[in-house]
């Protein structure tokens, strides 16, 4: 199992980061109140307990590690990491589709597993290693799964394939031979709607014959 | 999603600590509870991620047994070779859930605990029995992937894959909160039904974490068949898990078919501890299926029980499953 690459010094956001921001938050009443009022509640600026870090409705300034690039960003607890790398990030790389975990199209690499990144808040990547599939292009060198994608001609109005092809990588990380089978149960998170299956199976068969670089 | 302050938890106690005192919601991967905040069915003004309880995140081997933390996820649950091995049933099922990239977050705790799946539940504008309303839906709608077992009055089917073979292998739910000893909780103990609760799927009181999965002792021999309509991002019609554990008698367990995982003791009673033969793990489908009230829609349930137990007990003793 990776560990979580979690780097002292670097983390996304420390304790002195977080007492900051909570002195921020008390300075942004108009906003805050509406939340912190929330009936039978502690109000959150009253929590101050040993091994809890608070992050505010209104955000908080964080650094995300994104494409082996440091992104300070100020994301609030509830936007999730897909909604920070598009709107914010300008990484439209990384689509959202379904919005609920169903499709795939906003699949990322966290520490080098693909997970789907609607399904994740923002402030939960904090501390770990990011990669979209606009970070898989290495000194201008496609992948060669995304080198793969394009020889097979893998895509028909191509919106799932982003995600198609960070799947595919995380994958053959994890079985660089993949054989067909491992193949299909490990895309089985990816949905394309012009079912262009065929080819996008041809294209990760090819990178996983090639030995993916 | 409405916004909601955000708690992060180094350590377990002070995650205890925090949800004895001011009961925030509780977050682990977020598969289910993101899901229900984008659909305002939860709308939590402070939300306590255990996320970062990093000591609760192990598969370790001990005396006949092993002991699983809660925040494993599903997908470290299928890629280990251990349980692989010896607890097949549970691997399987953890190993096959959602998706790929659904599994890389979800936790086991999150999954044992999750809410349930039932479109009505999960439909703002249904105010059900479960949602405090006055009515089960299912009961004159649409009711298909509903429950066949369990009496009602409401008809959810337990949504975790993992409750059915863990419940089978005899496991044991570690569960803690502040200032007390830890309570150990048997598996099929863990879970109530709608009649004596609707507003909650488990027995776990105000300030409990559920921490740790333990079981005993290597099941001798343990399989789970899933059916499903779809390969992929979907839950199980049916599902079987059956272990034989310390070479006493067989346990069967139903997923999907009940608003807990479904004990089944006619089918237990059949089997005995016997060795397995198709004709045993036939008649034994046959019992688990007996007790079955389906609804309106959902009388194929019924048949995929007989199905999903027979294939269970063949796989289980090694033998051919029919595809």
């Amino acid at each position: 199992m990776k560990q979580k690459q979690s780097r002292p010094g670097e983390t996304g956001f420390s304790r002195r980061g977080f007492l900051k921001g909570v002195g921020g938050a008390v300075g942004a009443a108009a906003v805050v109140s509406r939340v912190l009022e929330a009936p039978g509640l502690a109000r959150a600026d009253e929590i101050t307990r040993e091994g809890i870090r608070r992050v505010p409705a209104e955000g908080l300034e964080i650094t995300l590690h994104v494409n082996g690039q440091e992104r300070p960003v100020t994301v609030r607890p509830d936007q999730t990491l897909l909604e920070v790398l598009r709107e914010q990030l300008g990484l439209t790389g990384t689509k959202e589709i379904c919005d609920r975990g169903a499709c795939g199209g906003c699949t990322v690499l966290l520490d080098g597993r693909s997970i789907n990144s609607c399904l994740m808040l923002a402030v939960d990547a904090a501390g770990h290693e990011v990669r979209t599939v606009e970070g898989l292009v290495q000194d201008g060198r496609l992948d060669p799964v995304q080198q793969a994608f394009v020889d097979s001609d893998a895509c028909q109005c191509g919106y799932c394939i982003p995600g198609f092809v960070v799947r595919s990588r995380a994958l053959l990380d994890e079985f660089p031979n993949a054989t067909p089978q491992q193949i299909r149960d490990g895309l089985a998170g990816n949905i394309c709607r012009c079912a262009a299956y065929a080819r996008i199976f041809e294209a990760v068969q090819t990178a996983a014959a090639g030995g993916n670089g | 999603m409405q916004p909601f302050n955000y708690l992060i938890a180094d350590t377990l106690d002070a995650a205890l600590a925090e949800y004895a005192e001011n009961r925030p919601v509780l977050k682990a991967g977020g598969i289910d509870l993101v899901d229900r905040m984008k659909e305002r069915l939860a709308t939590p003004a402070v939300v306590l991620s255990l996320g970062e309880v990093e000591v609760l995140r192990y598969i370790e081997p001990e005396g006949e047994g092993v002991r699983l933390g809660c925040l494993t996820t599903l997908a470290d649950i299928g890629r280990s070779e251990l349980l692989n091995s010896r607890y097949a049933a549970l691997a399987e099922s953890a190993g096959h859930a959602a998706t790929p990239q659904v599994r890389e977050r979800a936790t086991l705790g999150g999954n044992l605990c999750q809410r349930p799946r039932c479109w009505y539940f999960r439909a703002i504008h249904f105010h059900c029995l479960k949602k405090g309303g006055a009515t089960c839906f299912a009961v004159e709608g649409e009711n298909q992937y509903h429950a066949v077992l369990g009496g009602g009055p409401c008809h959810i089917v337990h949504p975790s894959n993992c409750a059915p073979p863990l419940v089978a292998m005899e496991a044991l739910f570690v569960v803690r909160r502040a200032g007390a000893e830890e309570r150990v909780i048997p598996a099929r103990e863990f879970f109530v039904l709608p009649s004596s609760a609707l507003d909650r799927e488990n027995v776990l009181a105000p300030g409990e974490i559920l921490t740790e999965v333990r079981i005993p002792r290597a099941p001798d021999q343990s399989a789970t068949i899933e059916l499903r309509e779809k390969q992929s991002f979907d839950w199980p019609l049916a599902m079987a898990s059956v272990a034989r554990v310390d070479g006493r008698r067989w346990n069967v367990c139903l997923g999907a078919v009940a608003p807990v995982p479904w004990v089944s003791e006619e089918a237990a009673e059949v089997l005995g501890s016997a060795d397995i033969t198709p004709e045993l793990a036939a008649r034994a489908g046959e019992a688990a299926a007996q007790a079955a009230q389906p609804m309106s829609d959902n009388g194929y349930k019924t048949q995929l029980i007989k199905v999903a137990v027979k294939r269970a007990l063949l796989k289980a003793a090694g033998q051919e499953v029919p595809a």
